[in-house]
């Protein structure tokens, strides 16, 4: 296990290394800089542009920038943010726990309902039930998350005024209102985001739950504790669960970049300042720490996802344990 | 004479099935549902290529941008018209020529990367395939909307031949590694092994031996891509980095509609022209799968 943890690890390095050479290798090759775009407009004399571009290090040969770039790197260090004040790496650390709170949630509840749903379907398998939930799920799982986003926000925004439209908090109230209004406050804004993030992901666990535990239900095993006169709810929670869980958590891994793709729409179409607004703001300024910074993370939050997965499923496996 | 009668069956009579992409057609055939999705599909490529003909109106014709605009759907605009007077159902039928042709290409783009990416690895094995294999599980982890994202804006303002280029390379990885897993027991095979012996060159084997067991896993996991990618542009479009004006896809609709509290037919038409076209390629590639399965993709 300790050997596997380790492989793992170091896999997982050399994974990130290789994501950040290319969002490196990216972010140079693209046409013009930080001071050709948002500038170019304003006349700025040339020289002083150079100036510029040479107290950032830009007009060095690019295999040179690669190795400086790895260097500050490997020390933790991104570089100075060239769109707002400070290092590159507060902008992120402003971001991350938004993203992380708005993905937590989302696949917690997309697992839990999935779950359910799936394992309610398999239990009564060919029933009316689990044909019409079956149905729904399959429509939900082809809902494009941004367009679900702007749908929700519509009706539970706009039309009915239930949940805030944007942000993390209130702005002008959050401060001051009582520990649980501030609670109450930030469960309110996250509301909206987590649900379609949450909506989406439940249907196709759903499904994938379903047909897992329609694999284990025919098997021996499952006969003898029927045998033993154990009660179907019992048989399908204790044993049928149990094993039917595994491929459902080897999803969980495999699930994450699609869910952080996801969070990147969701967070735009409700203003989330998490990891997506900030990349997307960053792009467009060609601030290249930023941009570098929120890749290497979006790789870390995957990378490090999906070592969490594999514990998880040692952990329920004893098989895996065992090798 | 038995002898002079005419040999309707040929000297092969497939009746009972012979070939696997017979019955595996025949699968499809009774398989209700994905029967439903290639024929909604199918409608839409004809709506697609006939756009002129099904159009009620010109997709770019502003008839009044002050007195014809924002209006509810009735009987001569079903869908209603746009904050620029525009029909929106001829906006939707020409839109599809867009969403559907930029997703199909981009998927073609990445079968083939991919394919051959992912044979190559799976062939040569050893370090190099390794090494390759790294390189993919790095472009796996990046999540692929931070990809197109950054591409789309650091390359401002791309062509559709772009667009098309970029869902394309960003899309091979998983294809890749289902290529190299499915060639790396293909290689094993003894018919592989016969073939070496006989001095087949190693072109020869992978083309006439290997790829063709790759074939229907790499079919259903294209036809999953094409509802993935119509998806992924549409949102690329609505937030102002896919296909821009004067090309408008379905995603371009779902953003004129932003304004929803002005009106919301706009944004809803183009989301449900998307979950329909979604579903079906679901529907379809559900059935596929079912249909290629026990044959053909190897034992989990």
């Amino acid at each position: 296990m300790r050997r596997f943890l380790a492989r793992r690890l170091a896999h997982g390095a050399a994974v990130i290394f290789i994501a950040a050479s290319l969002s490196f290798l990216l972010v140079h090759l693209a046409p013009g800089d930080p001071f050709s775009t948002t500038l170019d407009s304003v006349s700025i004399n040339p020289s002083v542009k150079a100036a510029w571009r040479a107290a950032y290090g830009l007009d060095r040969p690019l295999l040179e920038q690669y190795f400086r770039f790895l260097g500050q790197l490997a020390r933790g260090n991104l570089g100075p943010s060239l769109l707002q004040p400070g290092p590159a790496s507060t902008a992120l650390a402003d971001a991350v726990p938004n993203t992380l709170l708005l993905m937590g949630t989302a696949l917690v509840l997309s697992f839990v309902i999935g779950i359910g749903v799936g394992s309610w379907q398999a239990a009564r398998a060919g029933s009316r039930g689990d044909r019409a939930a079956g149905n729904v799920s399959l429509v939900v799982a082809s809902l494009p998350e941004f367009w679900l986003a702007a749908v929700l926000l519509l009706v539970f925004a706009y039309r009915f005024r239930v949940f805030p439209a944007a942000g993390v908090v209130d702005l002008v109230m959050h401060d001051s209102l009582s520990p649980a209004g501030r609670l109450l406050d930030r469960l309110r804004h996250l509301a909206l985001p987590a649900l379609t993030l949450s909506l989406l992901g439940s249907a196709s666990i759903a499904r994938y739950q379903r047909a897992a535990l329609l694999d284990v239900l025919p098997q021996d095993f499952i006969r003898t504790a029927r045998a033993k006169g154990v009660t179907d709810r019992l048989v399908l929670w204790r044993h049928a669960l149990r094993n039917a869980l595994v491929p459902t958590i080897v999803l969980l891994g495999l699930s994450l970049p699609t869910l952080l793709g996801g969070a990147v729409f969701v967070e735009q179409v409700f203003s989330w300042p998490g990891l997506g607004r900030l990349a997307a703001a960053a792009f467009h300024a060609r601030d290249y720490q930023v941009v570098i910074g929120a890749t290497i993370m979006g790789a870390v939050l995957v990378v490090v996802g999906g070592i969490l997965a594999d514990l998880l499923h040692a952990a329920v496996d004893p098989r895996v344990r065992a090798q | 004479m038995a002898s002079s009668a005419p040999d309707r069956g040929g000297a092969f009579d497939r009746a009972g099935g012979a070939s696997p992409w017979r019955s595996a057609l025949a699968t499809l055939a009774r398989d209700r549902s994905a029967m439903a999705g290639l024929a909604i599909l199918a409608a839409l490529a004809v709506i697609a290529l006939a756009a002129p003909y099904v159009a009620p109106y010109d997709p770019r014709a502003q008839p009044d941008i002050v007195t014809l605009k924002y209006l509810p759907p009735t009987l001569a605009h079903p869908f209603g018209t746009d904050q620029l007077s525009r029909d929106v159902l001829s906006r939707i039928i020409f839109g599809s020529r867009v969403s559907l042709s930029v997703a199909f290409l981009g998927v073609a783009v990445a079968v083939t990367v991919g394919t051959g990416y992912g044979a190559i690895a799976g062939y040569l094995g050893g370090k190099l395939d390794g090494f390759m294999m790294r390189v993919v599980d790095a472009l796996l982890s990046i999540p692929r909307v931070l990809l197109l994202i950054a591409v789309a804006t650091l390359w401002n303002g791309l062509e559709l031949a772009g667009l098309v280029l970029l869902l394309g390379l960003t899309g091979w990885f998983g294809v890749s590694r289902l290529v190299r897993t499915l060639v790396l027991s293909a290689r094993e095979d003894e018919f592989v092994t016969a073939a070496r012996a006989l001095g087949a060159t190693h072109t020869r084997i992978l083309i006439h031996h290997i790829l063709p067991q790759v074939v229907s896993p790499v079919l259903v996991a294209a036809t999953l891509a094409i509802g993935n990618v119509i998806v992924m542009e549409a949102g690329l479009t609505f937030l102002g980095m896919g296909v821009r004006p004067p090309n408008a896809s379905w995603g371009s609709i779902v953003y004129d509609g932003r304004d929803v509290a002005a009106a919301w037919w706009i944004s809803i038409s183009g989301g449900a022209a998307l979950v329909i076209t979604v579903l079906a390629v679901n529907l379809l590639a559900d059935g596929l799968r079912e249909a290629l399965n026990a044959r053909q993709l190897p034992a989990r």
